[in-house]
């Protein structure tokens, strides 16, 4: 057993007083998000199963078997802290505010010996920075999932396939088309027309921000693969600026029904369908006439 | 070897295909279909495609193949009843099948033929079933 490993053996109860007295005194404690008795919790653990890790010797390498349990729970403790909405800034201060408990302890037991004091800091700051490292990593990976997961949120939530009329499908595209969205929506507007048999699809792109080439020729493709399937599509919602960039970039859209807003689509579906919509003789409320 | 029946009903001709179409079928489809449309001057071809779950660029060539040489002889085709996988798989390979009618089933591709070639049988009579005043 190493002086390091002794020293954080020996001195565990002070270096976590010192190590609780830093975090409650820094000013971006965040007691809001976690209690002072989970926080002592946390890192009573984290600081005893660091101790038993260099206990083994091993002060360098964090990737050793013997640091699997002390790499757990900071995994475990900066994927919490990512979710809880901690900012980086606070998870990375939480393991370098124990690097400094440990220097004070140290200090305090090597001052007569400085050169041994130098060595020891030396190796428990590698160590400890090393450790701080594994805590970023896993924050970010830990926002990184929180992202993604809203990702296939929003795609879920925004390509609904509505059924405006029998034999009438409208889909409303909100937020950018990008290939992976395309492909979803692509997905639900002809499974849907299997299921309802529906022969017209209206695309509403009210809600698309921008039309680039790339968005056009993804477009384009829903727009074949619907007809491949027996079904008509028509295009609506095309803004001014839409038009003004479609043309500007010489994107041919002429073989593609388009319509200024889904009530135009909507007459052309109906008359497609030979559906005839009327005011009624008796009251001011709509009458369908098949 | 296998063959897909073609069936003639009045004067359209009907294929089902039931099974995938590896390339030696798909040839003899073509083969036997257009020799079937000059023998018995058919004006529509109705192809049925709602069992095929697996498509390449060879099988999409072949349907385009079918429809053009149909139209040089003075018969529509209408492919019915694509699968979306199907259809996307295509779009994907950049084939749209210009010039080929498609319909969602055969009924609807039925009806998509008879107003293509002209042929309209009783236009009048399911509008006379239904009163003017039924509305909904």
């Amino acid at each position: 057993m190493n002086n390091t490993a002794q020293l954080l053996q020996n001195n565990k109860k002070r270096i976590l007083e010192i190590w609780m007295q830093n975090q409650l005194d820094d000013e971006a404690l965040r007691d809001d998000l976690i209690s002072n008795e989970e926080l002592r919790r946390q890192s009573e653990e984290l600081l005893s199963s660091l101790a038993s890790a260099t206990a083994s010797g091993n002060v360098e390498n964090i990737y050793a078997p013997e640091y699997e349990p002390v790499t757990e729970i900071l995994t475990d403790i900066s994927i919490t802290r990512a979710r809880q909405g901690f900012s980086p800034r606070e998870t990375g201060m939480y393991v370098l505010s124990l690097k400094q408990a440990i220097s004070q302890v140290m200090e305090n037991k090597l001052s007569d010996k400085p050169e041994q004091l130098y060595k020891e800091l030396n190796t428990m700051h590698r160590l400890l920075d090393n450790l701080s490292m594994v805590t970023f990593d896993t924050f970010i990976k830990g926002r990184e999932e929180v992202i993604l997961r809203q990702n296939d949120e929003i795609s879920e939530i925004s390509t609904p396939v509505i059924r405006v009329w029998e034999g009438i499908l409208a889909l409303p595209i909100i937020g950018t088309l990008d290939s992976a969205r395309t492909q979803i929506v692509m997905e639900n507007l002809l499974q849907e027309i299997v299921n309802t048999g529906s022969s017209i699809a209206i695309l509403d792109i009210s809600g698309v921000p921008a039309v680039d080439s790339l968005v056009a020729q993804h477009l384009i493709k829903t727009v074949s693969a619907t007809r491949l399937m027996g079904a008509e599509c028509i295009i609506s919602g095309i803004r001014a600026e839409i038009a003004q960039t479609i043309v500007h970039l010489g994107i041919d859209l002429s073989n593609i029904k388009t319509k200024a807003s889904l009530a135009s689509a909507l007459q052309v579906a109906f008359a497609m369908r030979g559906v005839e919509v009327r005011k009624s003789n008796k009251n001011t409320g709509l009458n369908l006439l098949r | 070897m296998d063959r897909i029946p073609i069936l003639k009903m009045g004067p359209y001709l009907l294929v089902t295909i039931q099974v995938d179409l590896y390339d030696r079928l798909a040839l003899t489809l073509e083969n036997d279909l257009i020799n079937m449309v000059s023998k018995t001057g058919a004006r529509g071809v109705l192809i049925d495609i709602s069992a095929v779950s697996i498509v390449d660029s060879f099988m999409g060539r072949i349907l385009g193949n079918i429809a053009s040489m149909s139209r040089i002889m003075d018969a529509e085709t209408v492919v019915v009843g694509m699968q979306p996988a199907v259809a996307i798989t295509l779009v994907e390979l950049g084939l749209t099948l210009q010039g080929v009618y498609t319909a969602l089933d055969v009924e609807k591709g039925m009806e998509l033929l008879q107003t293509k070639i002209g042929i309209i049988e009783d236009p009048e009579d399911e509008d006379e079933e239904v009163p003017d005043d039924d509305t909904v």
